[in-house]
């Protein structure tokens, strides 16, 4: 086993790309990842790509190969699909591939075109990561079902819209000063609260954009890093993933994400750590409660106590153990098919010191990512440590 | 695709188990898979998804359900987009939970019933307002 580093990160603005294929959005952001890595192209073993519903967005399916030339690459091209949580499987391979010494080079990342779709069709695009026939006919959105897990959890637990809207307000903030950030303007609570529903409890603020973007990263073996003198200082030290019944209805319990607990157990275990070592997070807030799910999740509040965390401020900028510096899927946006990779190379830079919300957390050496497909039937996290 | 309004989707069921259950549901015969560790589960299964027991057999539903969550649609899918606002439940049903539509009248948008977790329902078969596929629909159960 060897250590995996992450030589390079490279991101497209998240946003509305209305006249650009995903081809050329893949393309500009492994252009980035290879400038920021100071890696050949040509040492570049493996690409593990990472995009949910291209058939439909873009009638564009077997996207691999493509993808492959658009980043200029010729090695064995791989499209990962597990929902919203595709690029980080994609991402987890990739770590897995290098680990082992299958690889001492890997681009990985993914890409995800939405805005060309009207919205009632990428609401019903959305809709197939849930069970067809016992979710989707029922009249399920993907909106509707985290709403089924929001009042679920105000059931069990309490709290209410209000601490919700506190998420969204945080998340708008952290994405005030980020350059790929899709909404780079603070929403207040009030504004939040006053949004019209789409599912309730879950209103406008409570959900994320659809976004247009990709991510790409040029994960590297320790030795590869060493032999060229890379600048490659953050170390993807454990990575884990989950499954759960694909259902809400059949779950265990319908305001937790056993999925999540699963992956995040296994990548603390692989990379050594307890969950009181995390410094800095970034989490899956496709909606709002999603945030407060991941926290809990992830061991770093007790099931019940995460819905107070941004209320509170224990998860703004300025507060202990800030989530989503990055402004998370809630204001950076959520190309579904790229964020997992993009939390990644956010946390990257986050830890490097090289992210314009890096000053908020100067001392941070342990970063965790995750990512979640559908309802949480799909669940990956990384841990990612400085490393010298 | 769906620019008059009509589904994107209107294909019935392809899956023969699915479509068989959903008339017993409809025939107030609703059945759920249970295996010998009381697992429940729902067609077509062939292996319970929990333990991975073969032995399956139908049990009926209970005649009323608890809501375990609800939420109250108001952007739908072009699937349901006559539907909607509508609400969607979450109901347990003893050997499995059901996820459908809670309606108090024979037709959906005037008759989305105010909904609450605890809330006892029958379940039924219904039709999408949309474009009159079938779809599980909960009926609040008088008295309650």
């Amino acid at each position: 086993m060897t250590d995996v580093r992450v030589a390079g990160v490279g991101l497209t603005r998240f946003g509305s790309h209305p006249e650009r294929t995903g081809r050329d959005l893949f393309g500009e952001a492994a252009l980035r990842a290879f400038e920021d890595a100071d890696v050949d192209r040509a040492d570049v073993e493996e690409l593990n790509y990472g995009n949910f519903m291209g058939a439909l967005a873009e009638h564009q399916g077997h996207q691999a190969p493509l993808m492959a030339e658009a980043a200029g690459v010729r090695c064995p091209a791989t499209r990962y699909e597990s929902a919203c949580a595709s690029a980080g499987v994609a991402v987890r391979e990739a770590v897995r591939t290098v680990a082992a010494g299958d690889a001492d080079v890997v681009l990985a990342g993914g890409m995800e075109r939405m805005t060309n779709l009207p919205t009632d069709e990428v609401t019903e695009g959305l809709a197939i990561a849930a069970d067809d026939l016992f979710e989707v006919r029922a009249g399920v959105t993907f909106p509707g079902a985290y709403a089924l897990m929001a009042n679920a959890y105000f059931d069990a637990y309490g709290g209410s819209r209000e601490d919700l809207a506190h998420v969204a307000a945080k998340n708008h903030a952290n994405a005030v000063p980020n350059e790929y950030a899709q909404y780079r303007e603070e929403v207040s609570v009030e504004e939040a609260m006053d949004a019209p529903p789409v599912a309730e409890p879950l209103h406008l603020y409570d959900a994320c954009p659809i976004t247009d973007g990709a991510s790409a990263l040029v994960l590297v073996s320790e030795e590869y890093a060493a032999d060229r003198d890379l600048d490659a200082s953050v170390a993807v030290t454990g990575t884990g993933q989950g499954t759960d019944r694909m259902a809400l209805g059949d779950r265990e319990h319908l305001a937790r994400t056993p999925a999540a607990d699963d992956a995040a157990d296994a990548a603390y275990a692989d990379a050594g750590i307890e969950a009181d070592a995390v410094d800095v997070a970034e989490v899956h807030d496709c909606f709002t409660i999603a945030e407060v799910l991941a926290l809990e999740s992830l061991g770093l509040f007790e099931p019940g106590e995460g819905i107070s965390a941004a209320r509170e401020g224990v998860t703004t900028a300025a507060g202990d153990l800030p989530v989503n510096l990055s402004g998370g899927l809630k204001a950076k946006g959520h190309p579904v098919g790229a964020t997992g990779g993009s939390q990644i190379a956010e946390l990257t830079r986050l830890l490097r010191g090289d992210h314009p919300n890096s000053e908020h957390v100067p001392d941070a050496e342990v970063g965790v990512a995750h990512n979640a497909g559908g309802t949480v039937a799909s669940a990956v996290v990384h841990v990612l440590e400085v490393a010298e | 695709m769906s620019d008059n309004g009509a589904a994107a989707d209107a294909s019935p069921p392809t899956d023969r188990e699915y479509a068989e259950w959903l008339d017993a549901l409809a025939g107030g015969d609703g059945f759920a898979l249970v295996c010998p560790d009381g697992h429940g589960s729902l067609p077509p299964r062939r292996v319970c998804p929990e333990c991975g027991s073969a032995e399956l057999s139908r049990e009926p539903l209970r005649e009323a359900g608890t809501v375990e969550t609800y939420s109250v649609v108001h952007v739908p899918s072009p699937r349901f987009a006559d539907d909607a606002p509508y609400a969607t439940a979450v109901v347990d049903f003893g050997p499995t939970r059901l996820t459908g539509i809670v309606r108090d009248g024979d037709h959906g948008r005037d008759a989305t019933p105010e909904v609450e977790i605890g809330d006892r329902v029958a379940v039924g078969v219904g039709e999408r307002v949309t474009d009159g596929e079938r779809l599980v629909v909960f009926r609040p159960v008088d008295g309650e």
